[in-house]
C-alpha cells in the first residue's frame, strides 16, 4: 500500500472531526455564554449565574412570542395536514385536469425565497384591506409547510400495498370508503411525522414571518430578532441554549423511536 | 391510480382546499408582479400609476452590486459546503457503529431544527469582539486587541456554510448510500487503494448528489436573510436585506417587489439548469 493510502484513514477521521467541531462549536459556545453573570455577553464568562435563564423565561415579548408562535403554528400545521393530505392524495391517486399544475404550485414554496413570499403576501393583504392579523401569518405559514406534509404523504402512499385498495374496491368499497378505512389508518404514522415537521418549521420560520407580523402578532423568532438588535446581554444566549437543549432531546427521542437515518433515507445500501 | 378509472364524486372536495392555497400563493406573486410596475410615492404606502421606472433603477450600481455580492456569497457557500459536507456524508454512510452514526447525524442536523435566529445569534457570540474567537486568542496572548471579525463577507460565508451543512449532508448521504458498494469492493479487489477508490469510483458515482446538493445550497443561499442581516450587520447586504430595507425603511414596496421578482427568476433559472444537467447525467447512465 502506498503511503498516501495508509495515511488516508487517519486524515479522513481528522477531517470529519474538524468539520463536526465546526458544526457544533456555535451551539456549545452559546450554552457556555448563557451561564455567564455579566450583563454583557463575553467568552469565557468570568462569573456564573442562572439569572439570564430567568429573564429569558419571564421577558414579556418572549412569552407573548411563544404563545403567538404556538397558536399560529398549531393552526398552520393542522390546516397543512388537512389540506396537504387531501391534495396529495387526490393528485397521487386520481387523474384530473390541472393536477400537475396544482402539484407544482403547492410544492413551489420549497424554492421560492421566503422574503419574496413575505413581501407578496404583505402587498396582497394590504391590497385587500386586511390588517396584519393572525390570519395572514397562519396563511403564510400554511403555504410554506404544505409541501412538507405532501412529501410525507407521497412517501407513505408509496409504501402502501396497492393490493389492499384493489381488494377493497373489488369487494364493492367506494373510493371514499377506501380512503377512510384503508388509506387514512395506514397513512396515520406518516402524517404524524409530517405534522410534527410542519409544526417545528412553522414555529421556527423567521424571514417570511418578519414581513407579515406586527408588534401584536410577532412570533418567538421575530421577538428574538428584535431583542438582539436592542440588547447585548446573554438573555438570548440563555433562550438559545434552552431551544438547543429541547431540540437535541427531541432528536435523540425521534432517533430512538423512529430512526432518523430511515426518515432521511440515508441508511447504507445493503 | 384509481381502480377501473372510477372518479369519486367527492374528488372536488379533496382538491378545493389545496386549490385555494395554491391560488393564495399565485395571488401573492401576482400582486408582487403588479407592484413592480407601479410608481413609488415617497413617504406613503400607496402606489401611483403604471411605470417602467423601477426596472431602470435595477441598472444602478448600488443594486447591481447587491446582486453580484449575493451571487458571490452563494457560490462560495455552495462550494465550501460541498467541500466540508462530503467527508461528513461519507462518514455518516460508511460508519459501522450505529451509536456513532446517530451521534454524528444529530450533531449535524440540530442547527436545522433550531431555526435561523438561534443559529445566526450563535455566530454573533463566536465572532463578536468579546466572543469565542477573540476571547480565546486574547486569553492565549496571541493578540493584544480584539480583531474585527463580524460584519465581513467572510463571516457571513462562514455562518452560511454552517447553516447549509445539514442540508447538503442529507442530500449527499442519500446519494452516497445509493451507490452499490459492490463497485467499490470490485475496485479494491483489483488493487485500487482507498484514495483511488474514492476518486475513481465513489466520487463519480455520487455526481448527481454532488450536483443537486451544490446547486440547492446555491439557490437556498440566494434567499438567505437572517444570517446576512445579523452577521453582515448592514455592511454585507444580500438581495433579501435590500428588500427588507426598501420595504420597511423607505416604504418603497414597488422596488422591493422588483428585487424580489428578479431574485425569484434567478433562482428558478439556476434550478432549471440543474434539472437539465441532471437529465444529461441520467442519460449517460447515472442513476438519479
Amino acid at each position: 500500500m502506498r503511503l498516501a493510502d495508509r495515511l488516508a484513514r487517519p486524515v479522513f477521521v481528522a477531517i470529519v472531526a474538524l468539520v463536526l467541531a465546526f458544526v457544533t462549536l456555535p451551539s456549545l459556545v452559546v450554552v457556555v455564554v448563557a451561564f455567564g453573570d455579566k450583563s454583557i455577553m463575553m467568552f469565557p464568562p468570568d462569573a456564573w449565574s442562572l439569572r439570564w435563564f430567568e429573564r429569558a423565561l419571564t421577558y414579556p415579548d418572549f412569552r407573548k412570542g411563544m404563545v403567538n408562535g404556538l397558536y399560529i403554528s398549531a393552526w398552520a400545521s393542522l390546516l397543512a395536514v388537512a389540506v396537504g393530505t387531501m391534495g396529495a392524495y387526490a393528485i397521487d391517486r386520481f387523474r384530473f385536469r390541472g393536477s400537475a399544475l396544482l402539484e407544482s404550485l403547492l410544492l413551489s414554496p420549497l424554492v421560492i425565497p421566503h422574503f419574496t413570499l413575505g413581501v407578496g403576501l404583505l402587498i396582497l393583504a394590504s391590497g385587500l384591506g386586511l390588517s396584519r392579523g393572525y390570519a395572514v401569518v397562519v396563511l403564510c405559514h400554511l403555504i410554506l409547510v404544505v409541501p412538507f406534509v405532501m412529501r410525507s404523504v407521497y412517501v407513505s402512499l408509496k409504501n402502501i400495498d396497492p393490493m389492499l385498495e384493489r381488494a377493497a374496491a373489488s369487494l364493492g368499497a367506494r373510493p371514499l370508503t377506501v380512503f377512510l378505512r384503508i388509506h387514512l389508518p395506514l397513512l396515520a404514522p406518516g402524517l404524524a411525522g409530517g405534522w410534527l415537521f410542519a409544526f417545528i418549521l412553522s414555529f421556527n420560520e423567521f424571514t417570511a414571518t418578519l414581513f407579515v407580523t406586527n408588534n401584536t402578532t410577532q412570533t418567538l423568532p421575530v421577538a428574538m430578532y428584535n431583542y438582539v438588535r436592542e440588547y447585548a446581554d446573554p438573555t438570548m444566549a440563555a433562550l438559545s441554549a434552552l431551544l438547543i437543549g429541547i431540540t437535541a432531546l427531541f432528536l435523540v427521542v425521534a432517533n430512538r423511536f423512529l430512526g432518523l437515518d430511515r426518515i432521511l433515507s440515508i441508511g447504507s445500501h445493503r | 391510480m384509481a381502480i377501473d378509472g372510477r372518479r369519486p364524486t367527492l374528488l372536488p372536495w379533496f382538491i378545493a382546499p389545496a386549490a385555494l392555497v395554491a391560488m393564495l400563493l399565485v395571488a401573492s406573486l401576482a400582486m408582487l408582479f403588479q407592484y413592480s410596475f407601479r410608481a413609488h410615492l415617497p413617504g406613503t404606502l400607496d402606489v401611483g400609476g403604471f411605470t417602467l421606472d423601477n426596472f431602470q433603477d435595477l441598472g444602478k450600481w448600488l443594486y447591481l452590486r447587491v446582486f453580484i455580492d449575493s451571487l458571490v456569497i452563494s457560490a462560495w457557500t455552495a462550494g465550501l459546503s460541498l467541500l466540508l459536507g462530503y467527508p461528513l456524508a461519507l462518514a455518516l454512510v460508511r460508519c459501522r457503529s450505529p451509536w456513532l452514526k446517530a451521534a454524528i447525524l444529530i450533531a449535524v442536523i440540530i442547527p436545522m431544527f433550531t431555526g435561523d435566529i438561534v443559529r445566526t445569534y450563535s455566530w454573533l457570540i463566536v465572532l463578536g469582539t468579546r466572543g469565542f474567537i477573540n476571547g480565546s486568542l486574547l486569553g492565549l496572548g496571541v493578540i493584544d486587541a480584539p480583531i474585527p471579525l463580524l460584519f465581513t463577507t467572510t463571516a457571513v460565508v462562514v455562518a452560511l456554510v454552517q447553516y447549509s451543512l445539514p442540508v447538503i449532508v442529507v442530500i449527499l448521504s442519500a446519494a452516497i448510500s445509493h451507490i452499490d458498494s459492490d463497485y467499490e469492493k470490485a475496485a479494491a479487489s483489483l488493487g485500487a487503494g482507498p484514495l483511488s477508490v474514492l476518486w475513481n469510483v465513489t466520487l463519480p458515482l455520487s455526481m448527481p448528489g454532488i450536483l443537486s446538493g451544490t446547486v440547492t445550497i446555491f439557490a437556498w443561499t440566494m434567499s438567505a436573510f437572517a444570517t446576512p442581516q445579523l452577521v453582515g450587520g448592514g455592511k454585507v447586504n444580500m438581495v433579501s436585506n435590500m428588500v427588507y430595507h426598501l420595504g420597511f425603511a423607505s416604504f418603497n414596496f414597488p422596488f422591493a417587489a422588483v428585487l424580489s421578482m428578479v431574485s425569484l427568476l434567478l433562482i428558478m433559472m439556476v434550478l432549471a439548469l440543474l434539472g437539465l444537467w441532471l437529465r444529461r447525467l441520467e442519460r449517460r447512465g447515472f442513476a438519479g
